[in-house]
């Protein structure tokens, strides 16, 4: 497989993760400030932040303000990291790949770009918002069904998931980055029902609220989400997970190609992190610094994987 | 007359250069004027891929640069035996067509400046309007190096009244095929009288008379070849002929530095 | 004017190709029709069977308009065309060998050495370079328009890039989803072997390094491309990878393909990049979209290009006039196909005769193609003749001229029934070492609007389905 193509796999999948993260972040803003009193500047600021999107949305706008937050993150040309931004941007590498993907998975990338498209090609009025958020969540499932249904399981597919997880995996380690301190110990010892808020802010920002009842039980603690979200298997979008799926997948092309790279070594040292740790060490450690060496660690993988598969040259 | 030569290019580049590749046309040609009785090319910082003839009869080798090298040394010597045969290079060989050197390119098309010259132009024969337009342009640019670019066309060395070799060249290249004689330019070698440290490789001109072949003039020195002048490589002009061309990413600027001895034997 | 309609004849009852078709359309209801016609143009801009467009915004994606009815020909009118075909195909090759070579068409002065010294796409890089197999041309189409039921002519002949393939098969492929029926009851010859044979035949050139099963790559110029679907369609089809200049570099002697596993070389390259982009170091420097140093060594035989470098100079529209003298040259045969009489406007008579005359020809720039700077001189306007006028006057050897065609016709699909409409054939065709392959048909274009004679899909042309069927 040409270098390039690997390339394009690998970002088509990243952009559509983070399509679908940015939708929901958008979501979890709109519930928040439908579930409490006062203008939200400060929730909006904060979902803002976890999708990556707050500094280019200051310059432009300054003042927080909710229904500017929603176009920022849905539509705003001057956003590049906008869902419809980056969803074009995820079918301009499908397109470069188009000889490596099946019809299915790429026209339901292109179906995908082309609704979206139209969906979005004027300001969305907030009551109509539910419609366009689902229709992206849609969508997205769509071409996840496609890919998982019809792609052979071959390198092709192993970039794809290998783009899938550390853009999941990101994501979670971002949203834990910018809300760590309301899982602080000394703020939980507050007990308000602020903190229940933001706590809740969390558990739906990566679509948790109903596993963690499921999985860890009916009362939510910052230690049982800071569990829940870093160390547990059975979560789809926990760090531990996304890097076990991560190491396998680069294993899978480690014995597809018969060679073991830099990467490889680089992803098992991040998921020896996981095996080694119970969340109380974590916090003994520091929420924010091992949040932060996730997220630099799994940059550098991701650079890694560039170089030893020869994406650029 | 036996020739021996030993020419060095050292090219240093400000910052590794990741890809590249490097066009040598080094190898003496043989003609009835010069036989090579020995030539070797060797590159540091490179590695050859392939090498073939090009339609003007040139040797050509093509190099790759090898990962992020910051110098390349390009080296070629040998020996060449040279005869005497008054600047006559002989009839016109190979596949391409004659015609093909009346064509004008980007450095040879001939101007306001080259239809002065023309004008001007005296002689019988077209053998001897040739050496009438050589002196004409000797006068009209003075050889004078370091203040001339290599992008220049004819008409640019006309206009400022200086040049080098390369310069002298391609105005009498241009202005031949306006007389509707076919020209081509030469790079090569030459010994000058008393020295054997040379300042930098030479180039001259070739025009096709009927009846005779291709004559050279080398127009900076107001003479034909004799057997001091050592061909190489032929073009249309400059950029087919150049001793090296290249290709490479990066953004590295380049410093060269040419070294050059032309020995007698005998 | 007789307007010759496919479908309909000179004397309105339908021709008996078409009998079948006839029969069903007849019993087809007219709102199933239309309902079908917009299902196709979905499913196209599904599957993204897109062009860009030059001079707009890059991010502009278009469709050809595709229309339902399919154009007929008959098995017995196809054998004629295919045996013409392959004649031309054959000489074309014939002279590119010889131009590059010994040049005897020129000694012998059955072609003036003027429409060749002074030609652009003459590159004389290539000159000795013997292509492995002989093939210069692996890939032409040949243009050909109709007047009457025995009267086809070559309008233009395309040995350079020439593109609409994909076309071809998308266009057969939505007719068979949608009506499955038609190819019931009508034995229309497959073209859904091309990819296939195209690979073949490429393979089949293969250079003198080549070692073992020969690895074929499609060389794009990017996906900002007008042509970009169809390069990464075929590249799909032929199971190849689709490459850019940057994939590309020169390893062992070889041009390779960076991939995930290190630099793999490549012995054929379909390329879709013109001749002057193609190599920075002997073309155009500026060129981005190319591999430095690629000419060389293609010049070492280390590598297949196709189409081979300087074919151009074969499909000028200047050359084309004196295309019956080169199928003879080289073939000793009289040609099959006739050329449309042509005058070259660089000859003196000839331009007195087109500038008297112009308001009924179609002028056209020697080295333009898509339709661009052409004058059709029955549609042209008093002014456009005039400016026009100067034009030609100013640069006579830039044009040619021949009469306008009274160009067959075949029914389109609107919303108000039938409609006669204006077409022209690109049979698509495959040279390899071993054998010529013409597929069965090509690409029809067709002209939408009402009267119009261009076809080009730069200027809002459509295509159809072609048949052709076995007798």
């Amino acid at each position: 497989m040409l270098g390039k193509t690997a390339g394009g796999l690998f970002w088509m999948a990243r952009l559509l993760e983070r399509a679908e993260n940015t939708a929901r972040m958008i979501e979890t803003g709109q519930r928040i400030a439908l579930t409490r009193a006062g203008s939200g500047a400060d929730d909006w600021l904060s979902v803002l932040q976890a999708a990556a999107v707050s500094q280019g949305y200051q310059e432009k706008h300054g003042e927080v303000v909710p229904e500017q937050a929603i176009d920022w993150m849905l539509r705003d040309p001057d956003n590049p990291a906008s869902v419809m931004a980056v969803v074009a941007q995820a079918r301009a590498n499908a397109r470069l790949v188009r000889t490596a993907l099946t019809h299915e998975a790429w026209e339901a990338v292109n179906s995908f770009w082309m609704l979206l498209r139209d969906a979005l090609a004027r300001k969305i009025p907030i009551r109509d918002l539910p419609k366009v958020l689902s229709l992206i969540r849609e969508r997205n499932a769509l071409t996840r069904g496609a890919i998982l249904g019809t792609m052979l399981r071959n390198e092709i597919y192993d970039f794809i998931r290998i783009g899938t997880f550390i853009e999941r995996a990101d994501n979670t380690a971002r949203i834990l980055d910018v809300k760590y301190y309301v899982l602080l110990p000394s703020a939980a010892a507050v007990g308000s029902r602020l903190d229940n808020v933001q706590w809740d802010t969390i558990l739906r920002s990566v679509s948790a609220e109903g596993g963690y009842r499921m999985a860890v039980g009916p009362d939510v603690t910052p230690m049982g989400i800071a569990q829940f979200l870093i160390l547990d298997k059975r979560m789809p979008r926990s760090l531990n997970f996304c890097c076990a799926k991560l190491r396998d997948n680069l294993n899978y092309l480690a014995s597809d190609y018969d060679l073991r790279l830099p990467c490889h070594q680089l992803a098992d040292t991040l998921c020896r992190r996981f095996m080694s740790h119970d969340v109380t060490a974590i916090f003994d450690y520091g929420l924010h610094e091992y949040v932060q060496e996730v997220l630099g660690h799994l940059s550098g993988l991701s650079h890694q994987v560039e170089i030893d598969y020869r994406f650029y040259g | 007359m036996r020739l021996a030569i030993n020419h060095t290019t050292r090219y240093r580049y400000t910052a590794p250069v990741p890809y590249g590749v490097q066009q040598i046309r080094l190898y003496p040609k043989p003609t009835r004027a010069q036989t090579v009785v020995d030539w070797s090319i060797t590159v540091k910082g490179a590695t050859k891929q392939v090498e073939f003839d090009d339609h003007h009869r040139n040797h050509v080798m093509l190099f790759s640069f090898d990962p992020d090298v910051t110098e390349l040394v390009v080296h070629s010597q040998g020996l060449v035996d040279m005869a005497d045969t008054a600047g006559i290079v002989g009839p016109h060989e190979g596949l391409t067509p004659l015609w093909l050197f009346l064509s004008s390119t980007g450095h040879t098309k001939a101007g306001k400046g080259c239809r002065e010259i023309l004008r001007r132009i005296a002689g019988g024969t077209d053998l001897e309007r040739l050496h009438d337009l050589s002196s004409q342009i000797h006068g009209a640019i003075a050889y004078e190096t370091g203040k001339s670019e290599i992008a220049w066309t004819a008409e640019d060395a006309l206009a400022a009244g200086h040049g080098v070799c390369q310069d002298h060249a391609h105005v009498f290249i241009a202005c031949a095929r306006a007389m509707g004689l076919p020209a081509r330019y030469v790079s090569g070698y030459l010994r000058m009288d008393g020295q054997d440290e040379q300042s930098a490789t030479h180039a001259w001109a070739e025009a096709h008379v009927d009846n005779i072949g291709w004559v050279g003039f080398d127009v900076s020195n107001a003479i034909s070849p004799d057997m001091r002048y050592v061909r190489v490589a032929t073009g249309l002009d400059y950029t087919e002929a150049a001793p090296v061309a290249g290709h490479r990413y990066g953004m590295a600027d380049e410093d060269m530095d040419v070294t050059l001895r032309v020995t007698q034997q005998q | 004017m007789d307007m010759f309609d496919e479908m309909q004849g000179q004397e309105g009852h339908i021709r008996d190709p078409y009998a079948t078709f006839d029969a069903w359309l007849s019993e087809e209801d007219a709102t199933r029709l239309r309902a079908k016609s917009r299902e196709a143009e979905d499913l196209f801009r599904l599957t993204g069977i897109t062009f860009n467009v030059y001079g707009r915004s890059e991010a502009e994606e278009r469709l050809i308009p595709f229309d339902i009815i399919p154009r007929i020909i008959s098995g017995r009118e196809w054998q004629r065309l295919e045996r013409g075909i392959e004649q031309r195909v054959r000489a074309i090759n014939a002279f590119l060998h010889d131009i590059y070579h010994r040049q005897e068409i020129l000694r012998a002065g059955r072609v003036p050495q003027e429409m060749i010294s002074g030609n652009e796409a003459f590159l004389p890089q290539m000159i000795g370079v013997m292509p492995p197999g002989g093939v210069y041309t692996h890939i032409t189409g040949i243009d050909l328009v109709r007047t009457g039921p025995d009267d086809f002519f070559v309008l233009e002949d395309n040995a350079r890039t020439p593109s609409g393939v994909s076309y071809m098969l998308e266009n057969r492929e939505t007719m068979l989803r949608m009506f499955p029926e038609l190819f019931n009851a009508n034995r229309v010859r497959p073209v859904s072997d091309y990819p296939r044979n195209l690979r073949r035949s490429l393979a089949a050139s293969a250079p003198p390094a080549c070692e073992g099963t020969p690895t074929v790559a499609v060389l794009t110029p990017g996906m900002y491309n007008s042509a970009y679907y169809e390069h990464a369609f075929l590249a799909d089809k032929m199971g190849v990878e689709l490459v850019e200049g940057h994939d590309l570099r020169i390893v062992d002697g070889r041009v390779a393909m960076r991939t995930t596993r290190g630099y793999q070389p490549i012995d054929v390259l379909y390329r879709r990049v013109d001749d002057d982009f193609l190599d920075p170091l002997s073309f155009n420097p500026e060129s981005t979209l190319g591999v430095p140093g690629i000419m060389d060594v293609y010049r070492a035989g280390g590598i297949t290009i196709a189409n081979a470098p300087g074919t151009g100079i074969s499909d000028d529209k200047a050359i084309y006039s004196y295309m019956p003298e080169i199928v003879e040259f080289y073939t000793g045969e009289r040609p099959i196909l006739q050329n449309v009489p042509t005058w070259r406007c660089n000859e003196k008579e000839s331009l007195d005769y087109v500038l008297a005359n112009l308001s009924e020809l179609v002028v056209k720039e020697v080295h333009g193609s898509g339709g661009y700077g052409m004058l059709i001189g029955p549609a042209a306007s008093k002014k456009e003749l005039k400016s026009f006028e100067r034009k030609l006057r100013a640069r006579p050897g830039n044009y040619i001229a021949q009469p306008t065609l009274s160009l067959s016709t075949v029914p389109v699909f609107t919303n108000k029934g039938l409609a006669p409409r204006h077409v022209d054939l690109r049979p698509f065709v495959l040279m390899s070492p071993e054998r010529i392959n013409v597929t069965p048909g090509g690409l029809t274009r067709v002209a939408m609007k009402k009267g119009s004679l261009v076809v080009n899909s730069s200027q809002g042309g459509g295509t159809k389905d072609t048949w052709v069927l076995e007798d």
